[in-house]
């Protein structure tokens, strides 16, 4: 008799999606975490005094709507904004304003706008191709059973209803940069690089880089699938935590929270449980890790716990990531030039040319600090006063491109970085230097350190084709199951992979209830 | 008598091959050729009183056996001579060369690591895999995937047959293979640098992409596809320089009853009642047939001497927006002697193969990083050739030919075009480049003939001067070349077709695509088949 | 700096100055990389040599890698297919090793010296392979091939000849059992091992005590007949007693190229290597489901009649192919006509009576024999000493 069915190792969205759909087919759940609260990436903290952010995952728009429903998310407790515009800040202040299918800019010419909106429907068509791949586990190519024809069959048929010339089209632009489809499609650099700016995001690739396209038609299906638009999440992206939290609990899954995991154990040739870091030991017929592939084979389970072979793959499975996160605490609501107070709670970014862009990124590459950076900004506390005293704010960016471990290392770079930043947001909002009371820089290696997610890559390993759908996190441990028995994935190093979908929890959930391990 | 069965546009290697199996079907062709001199990239020329440069390619492996031996090459005057071996210099004085000896490659690796040296023998058997895949399908049409017709549903199943055999671990390396980036590859099998970089620069020879650009992974496969000789990999020089390859090709056409006729500026495809009917030159002059085949890159098929109004929009955009990045830039030097380089026996028989500089991933990535920003490497990966060791005619004797690819130069300087400083400039970084490990090259330089993609543009009529007219990214592979639904060398417009390195299988002096459009040609005129297929390769 | 042009093509064996001496036929192989004797003087004399009296040859070649550390155990239980807890130290013993599809790499000895301390010898190189199984692993894996010197000291009189050179109670030495010596002030090593199926010996020193090793080995040895012997005569000696040798019995798998010419164990007919009870190894679920589902190959020997070798020839039953040989010999102290071949199941089981399709040349003249032939039980070559202990005089 084991103490559970199933353990889960992380509380993260995943983790805890995966134990609420289990524990709802009436299994008895565990879900462990080493950090203090539930939600991992989606988490909010004090990161100075009376001041909160939420400290990794910004925006949802991703979050698969069957999620949210069949947990009934809205009951316990998630309330989130009204979906926010995206406005891209221009020097010149003749910022362009991103909204669902429509763009509008002062200098953004009806053609544009056409164009802007075919390109949308067209990659809404490749999404919903993408989504018949997303909604289930991802098939196998040759040992397929019958699940995996037909979702291949499915797949087939999307691609031929997709008709002759989308088709075509989707052929051509699946593997290649998003950089030459914004210049086919598109004339004004500010929506190129806005564009450009998604496809990027999480990864160590510049808008030139082939596969920036996939990674734009990844979030493309995850927003498709969701159905939410871009929102914030009032009391920070905790309380997504929180309410999955709760969810899964009214579910009956137990969650232990401040007991990190030191080690997957195996009696036999499968996994029997788990030891905690105080010793404990807590057995259960299977565990499902969604810890990235890395934390889980490398340092829980151990690659002598493996055969050589696999052991190599999860050695091989690449981690980096180039995406900081910086924190200001304000006194004040700072001007942004040329936006009024009800765009200032809107999603902005900082693009430059997708040239731009390019040079940005390469310093990163040799593990030096760029002069220029790509900014993600939102001032949460405008819709939420809750985060910050009354009167102050609080405004968190995601920054792109940062190294994972300068070569002047952070203790030097550090403080001279996130003075750089500063001043380089300063461009587009003049006052808001005088208006800092504290900043804080969350770099890769910090989210690696404080969010136990390797390299600090939020999507747990690169989502590159060749770590993406069915190579996902690599062959031989496809499918969410792993080559080691009785241990499964179902954290974001699983198909579909990272921006909380919210897809890998569910799907491996309904995998291990269909497989059979638990009956 | 300007009436022909069929006339072919460009005296390149493929547009040559395409004339001579249509005229072996008994077919009056003639290949027409905007330059004085036929061979369009595949040339050679004495451009210095007593050398010989094979001024743009400057070597072969990729050139079908099937198509030397079938169209008798060898009796018209090819003669294929591999250099084997090649070498990387390092920074710090030593260098990693490659020997075609397994042994002594062996040894090699082992003096730089015992396990990359070990580790090789993987890597070689991983990627004949791959080259064994694809190789069948270099002498055939792409099928199309969104086709319904039998051939391409045939085609289809047993591509993805070949495929299915390998079982689902293969096959998804496969897939790793042919998107992942060449350094992301070469990290799965070596720990050191400089054999990294020496590998990797197959994956990045005319390709606008950096070693960590995903997707070059397969640029490498390409470079490996063909053989000398049955010896899979291996490249060879044509004897008398790559102009030999056009010769042979243009005696073969010849002896078929083909006319060559040079000089010939083709301005414009005539098209009557949307059926091609011949073609309009620059002077005035006409040429009619019912079969035109255009032996240009994509771009200038489409954009350049066809007439937009003959064609659907869509194929105008497509072909506006396939992908040729002029990446690369060449040198060709005639020395005085031969020139020594730091930690090489210069009597060791790899100074005849393909030398380089760059000893890191780093520094190739750095190269590709100036490429980006529109200028040309200051530290530039360089594939570097001295043809004279291994062919005598190219230069006097003791006297040598060096023949210099630069990777990268952009087609336009930071926006603007090039001007003779940039030329210089980008000649300096060359020659200084190669000083810094030959003591005495500078005072051996008699001449040098430097081509940016400027030069290469206008005078082969490359566009933007890239070598493989299109990139090689998997957007413009296969049933996907030059763009979906005209992967099958038939263009929109009647008895218009396309033979060029831009259809399948690409670049690289292959002459398969001229060949298998050929095929094409005869198919839709009902003619018996002159063309041979692929050898089988088990 | 080395100037590689200096490099010869062929390496030369700590041996070689003796083994060049001896080799009067000047037949030279490439082995490893290694300039290696073909034949001495005579193929067959050299055979009897080692069936007779005393065959010697040089084994320096063979790839060793040291493998040592708290882990050390741990590691090489995970490699192989074998449970090597059950080695005892200075103990020896035969194993192969797969990729997690179960095929197999190559097969190979391990020597155990301490708890944590063993050395694997193998035909293939492994560097990569043994590398990549370190992760997770606190063990270091030293390639020391050109570090130790060897030699294979192989026949009746062996144990007398390596008595006389010092080798105390090496009669007491059980086969695969290991001893150690002093030899001119540097260690020398004594394994009961060997490729040949007969009582013999392998001898390990340093590279500097090899020439000595030699001078006094056939010195010492010259009243009992010691003689050198090549690879060709290794060949004979080995298929007799029933070896496989990778590349040509098998394909190791990292190198094989084409789907579906790797083989498991079970396919080589080396089942009785994978011990299911031990703990993890590459390729137990793979292999698993194998000894479940069932193999395709039979790997097996061959008695054909006649006395023309079936070198690659296909084996065939009811006029339908259903194998070919991997390895043939004519065996001269069997007097059998022996072949290693690779059958399609369910054919092979022993008694099986097919046909060899043989083709021989005579003056020039190809002739086509399709001679009957019956699996056998291997190895046909048993003599009793071999397992003896202690081991006979002569």
């Amino acid at each position: 008799m084991t103490d559970y069915d199933a353990i889960v190792i992380g509380a993260g969205h995943n983790g805890l999606i995966c134990a609420s759909y289990l524990a709802r087919a009436k299994h008895t759940v565990l879900v462990i975490d080493a950090r203090l609260v539930p939600g991992g990436c989606a988490s909010t903290r004090e990161f100075a005094e009376n001041y909160r952010v939420s400290d990794c995952a910004q925006w949802l728009s991703q979050l698969d709507k069957t999620v949210v429903s069949d947990l009934q998310l809205s009951g316990a407790g998630l309330v989130l904004s009204d979906p926010k515009s995206t406005i891209s800040l221009q020097s010149d202040a003749s910022h362009v304003t991103f909204d669902g299918d429509t763009v509008i800019g002062a200098t953004i010419d009806n053609e544009d706008v056409t164009d802007y909106r075919s390109f949308r429907s067209q990659m809404r068509r490749f999404a919903k191709v993408l989504a018949t791949l997303y909604n289930g586990r991802p098939p196998k190519l040759v040992e397929r059973n019958w699940t995996d024809r037909i979702t291949l069959l499915k797949l087939g048929l999307g691609l031929k209803m997709l008709g002759k010339s989308h088709m075509q089209d989707l052929m051509r632009l699946a593997l290649i940069n998003i950089y030459d489809v914004m210049n086919e499609y598109f004339k004004h650099p500010a929506l190129k690089s806005a564009i450009a700016l998604d496809a990027i995001t999480g990864s160590t690739m510049g808008p030139r880089s082939p596969n920036t396209v996939f990674s734009y038609l990844h979030k493309a299906t995850g927003e498709f699938l969701s159905e939410s638009g871009t929102r914030q999440v009032i009391g920070g992206m905790g309380a997504l935590g929180s309410a999955l939290a709760s969810s899964a609990e009214a579910a009956g899954v137990e969650i232990k929270l401040g007991c990190k995991v030191k080690a997957i154990k195996k009696t036999g040739h499968a996994v029997s449980g788990v030891e905690l870091i105080d010793g404990t030991l807590l057995s259960s017929k299977i565990v499902v890790s969604s810890a990235d592939p890395t934390t889980t084979f490398k340092s829980m389970l151990g690659y002598a716990q493996m055969e050589a072979g696999m052991a190599k793959r999860a050695e091989l499975y690449r981690n980096r990531c180039g995406t900081a996160k910086l924190h200001i605490a304000l006194k004040a609501l700072p001007t942004f030039t040329g936006l009024n107070h009800a765009q200032l709670s809107q999603r902005l970014i900082i693009a430059p040319p997708m040239d731009d862009m390019e040079t940005a990124l390469n310093p990163m590459k040799y593990s030096e600090i760029s002069d220029q950076h790509l900014f993600d900004i939102s001032i949460p506390s405008i819709d939420d006063p809750s985060l910050s005293p009354e009167g102050h704010h609080v405004l968190s960016a995601l920054v792109h491109y940062v190294p994972f471990s300068p070569n002047v290392g952070w203790d030097e770079a550090r403080q001279s970085l996130t003075d750089q930043l500063i001043n380089e947001i300063s461009a587009y909002a003049p006052d808001l230097k005088s208006l800092v009371v504290a900043s804080e820089l969350v770099t890769p290696a910090d989210f690696e350190r404080t969010h136990h997610v390797t390299g600090g890559n939020w999507h747990h390993g690169e989502l590159s084709i060749d770590q993406a759908l069915m190579m996902r996190p690599f062959p031989g441990s496809t499918q969410y199951k792993t080559a080691v028995e009785g241990l499964y994935l179902c954290g974001a190093g699983a198909h579909p992979g990272g921006g909380l979908l919210g897809l890998p929890g569910r799907n491996a959930a309904k995998e291990i209830i269909k497989g059979g391990a638990l009956a | 008598m300007n009436q022909y069965d069929a006339i072919v546009i460009g005296a390149g290697h493929n547009g040559l091959t395409n004339g001579a199996y249509l005229a072996k079907a008994g077919l009056r062709v003639a290949v027409l050729e905007r330059n004085p001199y036929i061979g369009g990239a595949t040339v050679s020329r004495e451009l210095h009183k007593g050398w010989y440069y094979s001024n743009c390619s400057y070597v072969s492996s990729l050139l079908r056996p099937e198509i030397t031996r079938d169209l008798e090459l060898p009796r018209h005057g090819l003669q294929v001579v591999p250099f084997g071996g090649g070498a990387t210099f390092m920074r710090n004085g030593d260098h990693f060369g490659t020997y075609a000896d397994h042994d002594r490659h062996y040894r090699e690796i082992a003096r730089h690591s015992k396990r990359d040296a070990n580790a090789y023998d993987r890597y070689a058997a991983d990627t004949s895999l791959q080259t064994k895949l694809i190789r069948p399908y270099l002498m055939r049409m792409p099928p199309d995937p969104t086709s319904l017709k039998p051939r391409d549903l045939r085609d289809l199943m047993e591509f993805a047959q070949s495929f299915m055999s390998l079982g689902e671990e293969k096959l998804l390396d496969t897939i790793k293979f042919w998107t992942a980036s060449v350094g992301d590859y070469l990290n799965e099998y070596f720990e050191t640098d400089v054999i990294k970089a020496h590998m990797a620069g197959s994956g990045i020879i005319g390709t606008a992409l950096g070693v960590y650009s995903p997707g070059t992974a397969y640029v490498l496969l390409h470079h490996y596809m063909g053989d000398v000789d049955g010896n899979v990999g291996a490249w060879g020089f044509a004897r008398g320089g790559m102009g030999a390859i056009a010769s042979a090709l243009s005696k073969a056409f010849q002896s078929f009853g083909g006319d060559i006729i040079c000089d010939a500026n083709v301005d414009e495809i005539i098209v009557r009642n949307g059926r091609a009917v011949g073609v309009a030159l620059k002077d005035g002059t006409e040429y009619r047939a019912p079969i035109v085949v255009s032996n240009l890159d994509p771009k200038r098929t489409f954009l350049d001497i066809t007439n937009p109004r003959d064609l659907p929009a869509s194929v105008v955009k497509k072909a506006q927006n396939f992908k040729i990045r002029g990446s690369s830039g060449k040198l060709n030097i005639a020395l005085d002697g031969l020139p020594v380089f730091h930690g090489l026996d210069p009597r060791n028989r790899i100074m005849a193969g393909d030398l380089h500089f760059s000893d890191s991933l780093e520094r190739q990535e750095r190269a590709y990083d100036d490429w980006k920003a529109g200028t040309w490497s200051k530290d530039p990966y360089l594939d570097m050739m001295i043809p004279s060791l291994t062919d005598p005619t190219m230069a006097p004797p003791g006297k040598h030919m060096m023949s210099v690819f630069v990777q990268y130069a952009p087609p336009k300087v930071e926006g603007r075009e090039w001007t003779d400083e940039d030329k210089d400039g980008f000649e300096k970084s060359v020659i200084d480049q190669i000083s810094n490990y030959s003591p005495n090259f500078k005072d051996l330089i008699l001449h040098c003939e430097t081509r940016t993609p400027r030069e290469i543009e206008a005078e082969v009529g490359l566009t933007e001067g890239n070598i493989f007219m299109g990139e090689l990214t998997f957007d413009q592979l296969l049933f996907n070349r030059p763009f979906p639904g005209y992967a099958q060398y038939r263009s929109p417009i009647k008895g218009m077709y396309m033979c060029s390195s831009g259809t399948h299988p690409g670049g690289g002096v292959m002459a398969a695509p001229g060949a298998n459009a050929a095929r094409e040609i005869l198919r839709d005129l009902k003619r018996p088949n002159t063309v041979p297929g692929g050898y089988a390769d088990d | 700096m080395s100037s590689p042009t200096r490099d010869t093509m062929l390496l030369k064996t700590p041996f070689h100055s003796r083994v060049e001496a001896a080799c009067a036929l000047n037949d030279w192989g490439n082995w490893m990389g290694y300039t290696t004797p073909n034949a001495y003087f005579d193929v067959e004399l050299e055979y009897f040599a080692i069936r007779s009296t005393t065959g010697v040859f040089d084994l320096s070649p063979m790839n060793k890698y040291q493998i040592s550390g708290p882990d050390a155990e741990t590691y090489l239980n995970r490699l192989v297919t074998r449970d090597i807890t059950k080695i005892g130290i200075n103990r020896v013993g035969y194993a192969i090793w797969c990729n997690d599809a179960g095929q197999v790499l190559d097969d190979g000895t391990i020597f155990r010296f301490s708890d944590n301390e063993f050395r694997l010898c193998s035909y293939q190189r492994a560097d990569d392979w043994l590398a990549w199984n370190s992760l997770g692993f606190d063990v270091t894996v030293e390639n020391v091939s050109t570090d130790i010197a060897g030699l294979a000291v192989q026949g009746p009189t062996s144990c007398t000849i390596l008595t006389l050179l010092g080798c105390e109670n090496l009669n007491q030495l059980k086969p695969f059992g290991m001893a150690h010596y002093e030899f001119e002030g540097r260690p020398l090593m004594v394994s009961r091992t060997g490729f040949t199926g007969d009582l013999g010996y392998e001898v390990w020193v340093p590279p500097e005590s090899a020439e000595a090793l030699w001078d006094q080995l056939f010195e010492l040895g010259r009243d009992y007949l010691i003689k050198p012997f090549g690879s060709h005569a290794l060949e004979l000696a080995r298929i007799e007693a029933g070896f496989l040798q990778a590349n040509t019995d098998f394909m190791p798998a990292e190198e094989v190229v084409r789907v579906g010419r790797t083989r498991n164990p079970f396919e080589l007919g080396l089942g009785w290597l994978v011990d299911f009870n031990k703990p993890l190894f590459n390729g137990r679920a793979a292999l698993a489901t194998v000894q479940e589902k069932g193999s395709k190959y039979r790997f097996v020997l061959l008695d054909v009649d006649g006395n023309k070798p079936a070198e690659h020839s296909f084996i065939m039953k009811n006029g339908k192919v259903v194998g070919t040989v991997t390895s043939a010999a004519w065996c001269p102290t069997a007097k059998a006509n022996l072949a290693y071949a690779q059958l399609e199941m369910p054919h092979g089981v022993v008694g099986d009576k097919l046909i060899a399709e043989i083709y021989y040349q005579r003056e020039l003249h190809w002739t086509q024999l399709y001679a009957p032939c019956k699996v056998i039980e291997a190895p046909i070559f048993k003599p009793a000493r071999r397992w003896q202990t202690p081991a006979p005089p002569h």
